[in-house]
């Protein structure tokens, strides 16, 4: 019986099909990504059933870290196009006597994640582009009766965008003294609503325990 | 794709016959990168965006004049996030000229059969009619949109007046998470009245009692 003889042919697969769906997956998430900026302290948010998403602008965040340090954002990120970071920095820097240069206005507003600086520290901080150096001087913002400088963040930030929504977003082991001087600020100010960043979290009911 | 086929226009009558070939070229270090790539975007990225939960506070009153607005004893629920994640309640409302003879608070915590059982009790005949509601709309007996279904149990929960009116008072040693916690408790149980005010210093008293009696025995038993 003659014997079929295979051509000897080295195993290739074709990888094309594989690239190509790879391609697609990268783009995707190229797309999709939302770069979580580096905060300047580590923050596990508490968990509720609230669906309701985080506002993209006309925000004014407030990181509570475990430490009881507050640092303060403006709509979550880089300066969106309203462009009124670098309006309440600069109604800051009247208030406080200090001149801030274009080039401090533009690092301040392309900053993107929360800050925590006193005032005072604030030129020092813009100018420095070294990492530890920044997180040195991030204390978070004095808010004690005299030199209540939180406050006065809340103020410009609504006297120039009277839209802006107060969001707090606070560790789960933040002790309470902190949160309730930040909501006492708030609400001497006339902040009476604000939102609490959470986690998605399902609760489950069971109709049948409560009807008895 | 990627594959270039070189088809050579046959020369009639040529002598020498060109091999066909078809080059291939090695896509392994480009799939290798792109994996890579791949995983790096898939660790860095959060997909799931925060969400936030409302609260409103109440007017503060600056005006010494001025008095809190009043409300009935009987549904009133009193609720103080005290440490480890501990809560007080007591019903109905305390005179502070009797701090002599204050109530005793009641200890309960944040799992479902804690405080979620002591809400849902008092909140059970709003709490049938929401998810009486829910389920209508969702076995489609009622029909009404997504935006206008809040509206509606909003509503419902507005002329609501049997469940309890809670106020949420916090003890210094609480933290942020009991905070979410609880208010997160109102909105699963569907309270119609809550607000957060500011603990009284009999409060603080009547917790400082209730702790003191636990840690007063635990120190006993550790001599």
């Amino acid at each position: 019986m003659p014997k079929i003889k295979l051509p000897t042919k080295s195993p290739r697969i074709d990888m094309t099909p594989m690239v190509d769906t790879f391609c697609v997956i990268l783009i995707f998430l190229m797309l999709t990504a939302t770069m979580s900026s580096p905060e300047p302290a580590p923050v596990s948010t508490p968990y509720s059933i609230s669906e309701k998403p985080t506002p993209d602008f006309n925000a004014m965040t407030f990181l509570l870290s475990a430490d009881g340090k507050v640092f303060m954002n403006f709509d979550n990120g880089p300066d969106t196009l309203l462009k009124f970071r670098p309006k309440v920095l600069a109604e800051m820097g009247k208030r406080y006597g200090i001149e801030f240069t274009d080039a401090e206005y533009r690092e301040f507003e392309k900053y993107p994640s929360s800050m925590g600086v006193p005032i005072a520290q604030m030129k020092a901080f813009l100018s420095t582009q070294d990492g530890a150096a920044r997180k040195e001087l991030q204390v978070g913002i004095p808010m004690d009766s005299t030199d209540n400088q939180l406050a006065m963040w809340i103020q410009y930030a609504r006297t120039v965008n009277p839209n802006i929504q107060a969001v707090i977003r606070g560790d789960t082991q933040t002790e309470f003294p902190v949160v309730k001087r930040v909501l006492d600020i708030l609400q001497d100010l006339n902040v009476k609503r604000f939102s609490l960043i959470t986690s998605l979290e399902a609760a489950k009911i069971n109709l049948e325990e409560i009807q008895q | 794709m990627a594959e270039i086929i070189q088809q050579e226009k046959g020369k009639r009558g040529g002598k020498k016959r060109a091999k066909r070939i078809i080059p291939h070229m090695d896509m392994t270090p480009m799939v290798d990168l792109m994996m890579l790539l791949i995983t790096f975007f898939m660790l860095t990225t959060s997909m799931a965006k925060a969400k936030v939960m409302d609260i409103t506070l109440p007017d503060k009153i600056t005006d010494p004049n001025q008095e809190a607005p009043k409300i009935s004893a009987s549904r009133t629920l009193n609720i103080i996030l005290g440490p480890e994640n501990k809560i007080f309640w007591y019903p109905g409302g305390v005179k502070p000229e009797e701090y002599n003879n204050l109530p005793p608070l009641m200890e309960t915590d944040f799992s479902p059969k804690g405080v979620r059982q002591l809400l849902l009790e008092r909140n059970r005949a709003l709490f049938r009619k929401i998810a009486d509601f829910k389920q209508q709309v969702i076995t489609g007996k009622i029909d009404i949109s997504q935006d206008s279904l809040a509206g509606a149990i909003r509503s419902l929960k507005n002329v609501d007046d049997t469940g309890p009116i809670v106020l949420i008072k916090a003890y210094k040693a609480a933290n942020y998470g009991n905070f979410v916690d609880i208010l997160d408790e109102m909105n699963i149980c569907g309270i119609a009245r809550y607000t957060f005010v500011d603990i009284a210093w009999y409060e603080e008293k009547m917790v400082e009692f209730a702790m003191g009696g636990a840690s007063a025995s635990s120190r006993t038993s550790s001599n």
